[in-house]
């Protein structure tokens, strides 16, 4: 188990850093030059070389590079030209508010779809099955900025049941964010719920026609415990994996979002320094979305072998 | 009613009369469709007494397994019993609700599947899912019905029970497996134990053991035992009792050696001549075939649903469907013409023919393919950080053999021995990685790819699996046409043409020649892969197991439809199987192969009987042979073939052998001792000393009687 752990921290590591190249190289070709952005169109051209010595754009590629990742991993993740305030702290603020979000879509999301994707499967090709099958496609095609609106037309405008904006002061502590989260949380969780829906679904069709599901019954125990025993153990597996791979989605999800309800969270921090051409805080923010999704994929995998001991013994 | 035959008294017959203890009387089983409601099991008795075993054989659409699963109730949802009576020690199972029926799951009535490894959890240890049984049924704690796991499991003679108990599924054999199963079915005693096709999946050698462990059971368990199997073999050596099914109901029924040896229904009769007779000679024969195929319940005729297949049909058998009736004692038939059904050994003479082998005179025929010291070594993958050497599987270790030409080369040997990787390695599929392969006396280059084309289309290949072999989008015609236009440079009428011959000489009508493969049959879709391995004319066809996975009677007339195009166009074949009846019923020479090894190798009589090899001696003892009165050798493997991996020392073969001899099988490998004839085996044992242990031959004289 550890030499398997070992071995996938190792791809994690490699994964981090094909995808920090990538994520400076991208950001280098973007237009626009920076020093232009920063100074205005009216600077003189000796101002702008000052500032291109100063943030380190005169350098070959690859020591830039090289320096940006040995800062990166140290810790200094540089000061956003743009707000001019060091970027580290107003990263892990954004992050905190979008792992709010994420949290409560999850805690949505995922026991609902598990729960749903069951009763599908056990009550499967009846009334509720298609029901539950159709209504989850309808959600899949359904982009965020879409149901977003359609949730904040009912709900807010229409019922008044939850604010339309979610523009809190990023600092709000999850208590009082969170009348302000609900219904972004639900427009992130629709399109993974679907997800979520069909792969439990599918996958528990296929392990209650498993001959092993077979033998459990006729060993004569109860319906529930043969559920909960032989099936679940199962059948979860390509769900959890399913979950994981989500996070991405998720991540994509909380921009679009994030935007929908001008909420204070990294997806927007993201467009905001996409908007600004903020490379530092660019590079910063997109790296650490790669990390958490790679983490959050190695989690997965574990998890998937610590249920599956073919994988385990390897 | 008494018969107007004389019947012999049923051995059975003892002192105290046995307890009927399942009692089926009159059973329908319906499923609802998509096609309206079908009949699958019509009108069905049997009875099964404590102590006894019942055989259920039928070929794949019989409805064997839904009859034994609809009995104790356990059917898909859209399956009903509609009608009749399941009684087990007297209690009606019809009537009980579903809490009563899991209190008999489990506790009175016990199930053993086809596939052991497919029927237990992946991921739970094996300890756990066995003592599951004891702690719904025998309200153990965990403790105590872990200790009775290991208690069964020793009583199947599982070795190390202890360690077996926390292992996962994956990691055992089949053969140890298959034991978990039957000790987790028979952990309660119960009164039922129903096994269906135990034994199929295993390979023939760990099979053997298993019955024979099911056989020493029946002695010490009083269950009464449901058999379900389609090999008329297997229930020799296991059942008292045979009730012959087809499409849906019983044609006969018969204490097992009355069933064998005086056959009251056609339906059998035919049966047992698809199988190949063990009898080695250099003469062939054509087997029993049954023409056309097993109606679907939804379109039975309207006479005797077997009349439209039958040889002994007359206008009145159209008519009215007979009952199964008494024909003697204790024997059932549903022919109405079972007076005139003729002794197995008289039908086989009538309906079957020899074959004109051409003349089989020693060294008459030329050598087609040499194969020449043969190795296919694998590298093995690396560890990242571990296993740092690399290790080698040597699939084929130093193969040498030749095919002469029109013959027919077997090779047997159980799953892991090599044996498909030899033909693979003579048609280029996977590279040889040393040795020498020619053709006609030119040499051939390892792979595929840099053969010349025209040594592309001498060898072709037939599958095991023709559902994956041919393309489900590509029409049969397409298929066949294929390696005309591409090897035989025909342009595509005359393409179209030839296929549609080959069609006719592989006996399919030739409107099949627009069908999908998903249209066919699997007897119809592998008659299509021999055809258009025919297509190319080869000189050499390689069948890798292309009869295993289909029916006994589809089977009998495969071998039939390969010999008869053998002799028209003087083909060689390579056939492999693990099945020794058909190798030694269509192959003039034989090759043994254990561990990518020869361990046998010679004219198909001479391998089969002594002197043998010892691996050759312990499959024949294994294989189980559709006739009562033979006797076989008590001769069982243990274990399963090592990896390739690990190949032992000296001879490879002596970490299993019955016949080993000591420090000289570990140390030496052994010389190539010769034969009469061309007949070679591997061996310390001289071969006079072999032949002397195996004095006593296979097939005993018919006269003594089952055991």
């Amino acid at each position: 188990m550890l030499r398997f752990i070992l071995r996938r921290l190792g791809f994690m590591v490699v994964t981090v850093i094909l995808a920090s190249i990538i994520i400076f190289w991208a950001t280098t070709i973007l237009p626009g030059d920076v020093a232009t952005m920063v100074l205005g169109r009216y600077a003189t051209q000796q101002a702008k070389d000052t500032l291109r010595t100063e943030l380190g754009l005169d350098k070959p590629i690859a020591v830039q590079y090289t320096t940006w990742l040995g800062k990166y991993v140290r810790g200094d993740w540089g000061t956003s030209v743009s707000t001019d305030t060091a970027v580290r702290p107003v990263v892990f603020q954004r992050l905190r508010n979008s792992f709010m979000l994420a949290i409560v879509a999850f805690a949505l999301y995922v026991p609902l779809g598990i729960l749903l994707g069951l009763i599908a499967a056990l009550r499967r090709n009846t009334w509720v099955d298609n029901a539950i099958s159709v209504g989850s496609l309808a959600f899949i095609g359904l982009p965020e900025f879409v149901s977003g609106v359609i949730l904040i037309t009912i709900f807010a405008v229409q019922l008044h049941w939850f604010p339309a904006q979610s523009a809190i002061d990023p600092q709000s502590s999850f208590v009082a964010a969170f009348p302000y989260l609900i219904l972004p949380a639900i427009t992130v969780a629709l399109t993974s719920l679907a997800y979520v829906i069909r792969m439990t679904r599918s996958s528990t069709v296929d392990v209650l026609q498993m001959d092993y599901v077979r033998t459990a019954n006729l060993k004569g125990l109860s319906p529930s415990r043969v559920l909960f025993t032989h099936v679940l153990r199962n059948s979860l597996l390509p769900t959890i994996t399913v979950v994981a791979i989500g996070i991405g989605w998720l991540i994509g999800g909380l921009i679009v979002t994030e935007a929908v309800y001008a909420y204070p969270g990294i997806g927007r921090l993201l467009l905001f320094a996409i908007q600004r051409r903020d490379l530092q805080l660019i590079q910063s923010t997109a790296l650490l979305i790669v990390i958490i999704y790679v983490v959050a994929n190695l989690v997965a995998d574990i998890l998937y072998a610590v249920l599956n001991p073919r994988i385990r013994y390897n | 009613m008494e018969a107007t035959t004389p019947v012999q008294t049923p051995p059975a017959a003892g002192p105290a009369a046995p307890r009927p203890v399942f009692e089926v009387e009159g059973l329908h089983i319906d499923y609802t469709t998509e096609l309206g409601v079908l009949h699958a099991v019509r009108n069905v008795s049997l009875t099964v007494h404590e102590h006894e075993s019942f055989g259920i054989v039928g070929e794949s659409g019989s409805g064997k397994s839904t009859l034994a699963m609809g009995a104790i109730r356990y059917l898909a949802s859209n399956g009903k019993v509609t009608e009749g009576s399941v009684r087990l020690n007297g209690v009606e199972l019809l009537g009980l609700s579903s809490k009563e029926l899991r209190e008999l799951w489990g506790s009175r009535i016990g199930v053993v599947y086809q596939s052991p490894l497919s029927a237990l959890n992946p991921s739970i240890v094996i300890g756990k899912q066995l003592a599951e049984v004891a702690r719904q049924h025998l309200g153990m704690d965990r403790a105590a019905a872990l200790a009775r796991v290991a208690e069964m499991l020793a009583k199947v003679a599982m070795p190390d029970p202890e360690a077996v108990i926390k292992r996962y599924p994956h990691q055992l054999s089949g053969g140890m497996l298959q034991r978990c199963v039957i000790a987790m079915a028979l952990m309660t005693d119960p009164s039922l134990l129903i096994m269906d096709e135990p034994t199929t999946a295993l390979d023939v050698t760990t099979q053997a053991v298993v019955l024979d462990l099911v056989a020493d059971l029946k002695r010490e368990f009083a269950s009464a035992i449901l058999y379900i199997t389609h090999d008329l073999g297997v229930i020799t050596k296991i059942c008292d009792r045979v009730g012959v099914m087809y499409a849906g109901e019983f044609m006969e029924q018969a204490e097992l050696h009355e069933l064998f040896k005086r056959p009251r229904h056609p339906y059998t009769l035919d049966l047992l001549g698809c199988v190949p007779h063990f009898d080695p000679t250099p003469q062939k024969r054509s087997l029993v075939t049954i023409p056309g195929a097993i109606p679907r319940v939804d379109e039975l005729p309207p006479g005797c649903i077997f009349a439209p297949r039958c040889s002994f049909v007359e206008p009145a058998c159209t008519t009215a469907r007979p009952p199964l009736a008494e024909v003697g004692e204790a024997h059932l038939s549903a022919c109405r013409r079972w007076r005139i059904v003729p002794p197995p050994e008289e039908h086989l003479r009538a309906a079957t023919e020899a074959l004109a082998t051409a003349e089989t005179a020693e060294g008459g025929k030329a050598t087609l393919v040499e194969v020449d010291d043969v190795l296919v070594h694998f590298k093995a993958a690396r560890g990242l950080i571990r296993n740092r050497e690399q290790r080698l599987i040597r699939a084929v270790d130093g193969v040498s053999l030749d095919v002469r030409s029109g013959e027919t080369l077997g090779i047997v040997g159980e799953s892991g021995s090599g044996k498909t990787t030899v033909a693979r390695a003579i048609i280029g599929l996977t590279p040889a990685t040393g040795g020498k392969i020619s053709l006609s006396g030119r040499l051939l280059e390892p792979s595929t790819g840099r053969r010349p084309r025209s040594s592309l289309r001498e060898i072709q290949m037939v599958f095991q699996n023709p559902d994956a072999s041919l393309n489900p989008t590509r029409s049969v015609g397409d298929a066949i046409m294929r390696p005309l236009t591409l090897l035989g440079g025909l342009g595509r009428q005359a393409a179209k043409e030839k296929a549609e011959n080959l069609l006719r000489a592989v006996s399919l009508p030739a409107s099949y020649f627009e069908r999908l493969p998903h249209e066919l049959s699997g007897g119809e879709k592998q008659r299509v892969a021999i055809a258009r391995a025919f297509a190319a004319e080869p000189q050499l066809i390689l069948c890798d197991e292309p009869i295993s996975s289909l029916d006994v009677s589809v089977q009998g007339s495969l071998m039939n439809l390969l010999m008869r195009l053998q002799l028209e166009q003087q083909t060689s074949y390579v056939f492999i199987s693990h099945d020794l009846s058909a190798v030694q019923h269509l192959s003039d020479a034989i090759a043994v192969v254990y561990l990518g090894r020869i361990m046998e190798l010679g004219d198909a009589v001479r391998v089969l009987t002594p002197p043998s090899h010892p691996y050759t001696e312990a499959l024949l003892s294994a294989v189980p042979l559709a006739d009562p009165d033979v006797k076989q050798k008590p001769i069982r493997l243990s274990g399963s073939v090592p990896s390739a991996m690990d190949v032992p020392s000296g001879c490879r073969f002596h970490p299993r052998c019955p016949r080993f001899l000591g420090d000289i099988c570990v140390e030496q490998e052994p010389p190539w001792r010769e034969g009469e004839g061309e007949h070679r085996i591997y061996c310390h044992i001289p071969l006079d000393e072999l032949a002397r242990l195996q004095a006593e031959t296979l097939v005993l004289n018919p006269e003594e009687g089952g055991a």
